[in-house]
């Protein structure tokens, strides 16, 4: 990898002014594709969700996906945007082999959605808005695999491998306007912007925008200007930026590569650059220097998208609740603090804990059970939280199991993994598993007895004024009971039978 | 009754006599292979005949009757399609050789119609190059000769079609119009052809040349015949988004009932003047002169945007075919030139397009390119679309005063093969008068109206109605046809010399 000279963070801020461009591409959780029948289900055999449409062969026509629209708009208006009262897709035009029809379906100078913004919060609850220029309805292509280079870039390569199941899928591109005056913040509002966009498109149920599935992808375009300047310098386009973390870093990888590009005297190149997970760098990719030519039209198999006014109305009313709005209402309502807040929207608890609490259990062992136990388990499986064998209504129960006295929350996390495994609900594993706790004063007593029997020397130190050893006999009596006693309950028998008071 | 009788029944009258049992699908199957193998050699129509599907399906039309089915209107009546559209099982070229070899693997909705209707497809006719021509002459195969005259054209692109009409090699065809393509190859070789109103006809499976001009359409040799196909292929596709939702215009009824008794008919001051052969403008004369003796009153039309229509379709089509003819690429079906291991896919793209396309279409690729590109794209394709607006506007306007629109269907009559073909400019001219129904989207058909006196051969009139009123065309159609066939004491074609 070429070494590329870098200027400190502070040193480039101190002279420069970042200015952002973001474009993020949404596939869409549409059952079938953009414009045609053909699932859009990953992970099938290449090649086998396909059709004379999206492997655009002579003759075939597209038909529009009618929900790939609804969701369009709906993005659209959660975004704060006009929706077009009539728009047309167009034709890009260029070559590539996972392109079949070699032009892309998309939109031009129509978006169905335009001039919106997104309102941002920052680590530090500083709320940024970024205003938004667009969000348009396009295709996916296909995929390319190139065989046989070092980097798994075509150059190099002794062929390519094409699979088409992704041709075809609907996306969604939305396009901020230039992002001024986040200074050295810039990276952090790239980042919050991403996260913000994806909470919402989950919250609007349009995809589930996993960036690790490729569902949501990011370029993050950035120039510098000399501070106190109005003028935007070159910009590079950093390309298929797919983590929140790596937007963080490609920005500011940007910045000060940029940064030391101008003070030593160059001119930046206006080219798309590839990011590098590993050091979080990127390298030059391909010149564009403006003389590219997509050569767009109205696409004249197409005819526009007129949506009624009433039909725009009615998808605003549905609209849910704004992610943000939401998550500052549930952290105020359980009183924990951002960071805490940030983990659960992190480990993708939201939904979860919000139905367990429905369901009947306090807010606290409802974080407690699906932060603990169950994201262990969740990660463990390599699943989503709300891809385990347990409901929130479950968890519910198994909470109030444990505030009832019935369950300590050694035999709750039992009952859990009895519920995960398939055993039935947490009552039929209890009843199977025999796991109430012993309560039963008489039985108690007895293993008490028994244990005090069986230790003298213990009880006799105890007696003597060492209470703390009183652990010994708990865990003795725990042993007896295979767990099944409260534990402070047999620690408070222990030291009235042998006449101790805790002192 | 001999192989040479059946092959001059209209389409009408071989479904009624094989519903009423006097002849089998089969032998008229058999009749009209026949007839492809004794006269095909000369005339070129075919680049594929399916002797054993065509056969296949005239035994089920044949058995479905034996088992007392209801037959449909057309059931048994053999057809040559035009190779633009899909067919499994059947090659489909579209006149190139980059697509030599290639058997798409779903049916065009057009071909589905047919097979719903159980019409017997005899095969796939020549044509220009992704039908791009009016001579026939582009074909990567090559040319077909008119059955008036072998050494003169059939017209284009679907002149395969119109030439296996009037060969007698089959009673319908199937064409597409995009700029005459349907109309004029009907009109030089003494045939009928309709332009369907734009999305009447599904373009679901037919090799797109510029998608917003294309329509497939019927091709006969009677007004009747042509309404019977019309009907059968017609109709809303919801695989093709430009497909018009609503009923099929009663284009059988219209054509049942010919008239044209006070109707208003428009004649455009444009379609005349320099370039018009003598004998064309003398037929279409006397045609106007038929049209006011049978009751109908002559409107005259000043349409001047109608010059301006040539320019804008030698924009707007290349334009389009540019975008839709990119996907030939050698990557996933048709020809690939040069795939040795060492070329790159690039290489490869460049050397099977320079391999696989003629000149024709070369020429209107780069056209197209050009138009588009930024910087140029205002002043070419963005006017041009201004000016499509404006054409449709004049026939709007044009409409409000009158019923109908007559005219000629083409300056000239058939050509000699190889007159024009290093004279673009001269070949495009062929469709002057055809042009502006396409840009427009409006119904238009091609009749015979008598040969022209200096080269007795076929001379065609032009009608042109509103979009969705093509039951129109057939009302007028069908009473001129039947005006002329009296006064010329039987129908044009049979004075066609025989192959």
């Amino acid at each position: 990898m070429t070494v590329t000279e870098l200027l400190s963070y502070d040193a480039a801020l101190a002279a420069f002014d970042p200015v952002m461009g973001l474009e993020v591409h949404v596939e869409l959780g549409t059952r079938t594709k953009m414009f045609c029948g053909c699932s859009t289900e990953l992970g099938a055999e290449p090649n086998s969700q396909t059709c004379p449409t999206c492997l655009g062969l002579p003759g075939s026509l597209p038909v529009v996906n009618a929900i790939g629209v609804e969701s369009a708009i709906k993005i659209g208006l959660a975004l704060n945007c006009e929706i077009a009262e009539w728009c047309r897709f167009a034709r890009k035009n260029y070559f590539y082999p996972d392109m079949p029809k070699n032009f892309q379906t998309s939109q031009y100078d129509e978006p169905i959605a335009f001039n919106g913004y997104l309102d941002v919060q920052l680590e530090d609850g500083e709320i940024f808005r970024v205003e938004i220029e667009r969000a348009h309805m396009e295709e996916d292509t296909g995929k390319s695999t190139h065989i046989g280079g070092a980097t798994g870039r075509i150059h190099g390569a002794s062929h390519s491998l094409l699979d088409y199941n992704r041709a075809g899928i609907p996306l969604i591109e939305i396009v901020t306007k230039p992002i001024e005056g986040a200074g050295e913040r810039a990276p952090e509002v790239a980042k919050a912007y991403v996260a913000e966009l994806r909470e919402l498109i989950r919250a609007l149920g349009v995809s589930e925008a996993r960036m690790d599935k490729g569902q949501m992808r990011c370029d993050v375009n950035l120039s510098l200007r000399p501070n106190g300047t109005k003028t935007f310098g070159t910009r590079s386009e950093t390309k298929n930026v797919n983590s929140l973390r790596s937007v963080e870093r490609a920005a500011r990888f940007e910045i000060q590569r940029h940064a030391a590009v101008l003070t030593s005297g160059g001119t930046i190149i206006q080219e798309t650059r590839h990011f590098h997970e590993d050091d979080g760098s990127t390298t030059s990719g391909r010149i564009k220097d403006n003389a590219e030519d997509y050569r767009y039209f109205p696409e004249p198999d197409l005819v526009p998208v007129a949506p009624a006014r009433e039909w725009v109305e009615e998808l605003r009313k549905g609209l849910p609740e704004l992610p943000r709005v939401r998550r500052n209402r549930l952290r105020e309502e359980w009183g924990v603090s951002e960071l805490d807040m940030q983990s659960i929207l992190n480990a993708g608890a939201v939904d979860s804990i919000v139905a367990t609490i429905e369901a009947g259990a306090d807010s606290a062992s409802a974080r407690k059970w699906w932060m603990g136990e169950l994201a262990r388990n969740a990660n463990e499986q390599g699943v989503a939280l709300e891809e385990l064998a347990i409901t929130p209504s479950d968890v519910a129960r198994v909470s109030a199991l444990v505030s009832a006295g019935d369950l300590n929350d050694k035999l709750a996390r039992q009952v859990i993994e009895g519920v995960l495994a398939g055993e039935g609900t947490p009552d039929e594993v209890v009843e199977k598993r025999g796991l109430k706790v012993v309560s039963d004063d008489g039985a108690l007593g007895t293993a008490v007895d028994e244990a005090i029997a069986g230790n003298a020397g213990i009880a006799d130190k105890i007696r003597g004024g060492k209470v703390a050893a009183v652990g010994a006999l708990v865990g003795a009596v725990m042993k007896a009971t295979r767990g099944q006693a409260d534990a402070a309950k047999v620690k408070d028998l222990i030291l009235e039978k042998l006449g101790v008071s805790e002192g | 009754m001999t192989d040479n009788i059946i092959i001059k029944l209209t389409a009408a009258e071989i479904a009624g006599k094989i519903a009423a049992g006097e002849l089998t699908a089969v032998e008229v199957t058999e009749a009209h292979l026949a007839r492809i193998e004794a006269v095909d050699e000369k005339v070129h129509a075919f680049l594929h005949v399916d002797r054993e599907g065509a056969l296949a399906q005239a035994r089920a039309v044949d058995e479905k009757r034996a088992r007392g089915e209801k037959l449909g209107p057309l059931a048994g009546v053999p057809l040559a399609l035009k190779d633009i559209f899909t067919t499994v099982g059947m090659p489909t070229t579209v006149g190139s050789k980059i697509l030599e070899g290639w058997i798409p693997p779903y049916d065009a909705t057009l071909v589905k119609n047919l097979k719903a209707a159980d019409v017997v497809i005899l095969g796939k006719t020549n044509m220009d190059e992704f039908a791009m021509g009016s001579s026939t002459e582009n074909s990567a195969y090559g040319p077909t000769g008119n059955p008036w005259d072998l050494t003169r054209i059939p017209g284009g692109s679907g002149g395969g079609s119109s030439a296996a009409l009037a060969a007698y090699e089959a009673p319908l065809a199937i064409g597409t119009d995009t700029g005459g393509s349907i109309r004029q190859p009907a009109a030089v070789t003494g045939t009928v052809g309709v332009k369907p109103t734009y999305g009447g006809v599904s373009r679901f499976g037919m090799v797109a040349f510029s998608s917003s001009l294309d329509q497939g359409g019927p091709c006969a040799r009677t007004v009747l015949d042509a309404a019977l196909l019309h009907e059968a292929i017609a109709g809303h596709d919801p695989l093709d988004s430009t497909s018009i939702d609503a009923p099929v215009p009663p284009v059988v009824e219209a054509a049942r009932n010919g008239s044209v008794a006070g109707m208003r008919v428009g004649v455009v001051k444009q379609f005349r003047g320099e370039g018009y052969q003598a004998g064309v403008v003398q037929r279409f004369d006397e045609s106007v002169e038929l049209l006011k003796s049978l009751g109908a009153e002559i409107v005259e039309l000043d349409c001047p945007t109608f010059d301006l229509a040539l320019s804008a379709y030698y924009l707007i089509a290349p334009s389009e075919c540019s975008s839709n003819l990119a996907r030939f690429d050698a990557m996933r079906y048709g020809l690939r030139v040069g795939d040795d291991g060492t070329r790159s896919a690039e290489d490869v793209t460049a050397l099977t397009r320079e391999a696989g396309f003629g000149d024709e279409v070369k020429r209107r690729i780069i056209l197209g390119t050009y138009a588009l590109s930024s910087g140029y794209y205002d002043a070419y394709y963005g006017s041009a679309q201004k000016v499509r607006t404006l054409i449709t506007r004049e026939f709007e306007k044009a409409f409000e005063e009158v019923d109908v629109i007559v005219s000629p269907t083409t300056p000239t009559t058939a050509f000699p093969i190889g007159e024009r073909a290093d004279d673009p400019m001269a070949m495009y001219l062929a469709d002057l008068c055809t042009i502006p129904t396409n840009l427009a989207g409006n119904a238009a058909m091609s009749l015979p109206c008598g040969l022209a006196p200096e080269d007795g051969l076929p001379v065609g009139l032009q009608i042109i109605a509103p979009a969705m009123k093509d039951d129109r065309l057939y009302k007028v159609g069908a009473a001129v046809e039947a005006a002329f066939v009296e006064k010329w004491g039987h129908p044009l074609l049979e004075e066609a010399p025989s192959l």
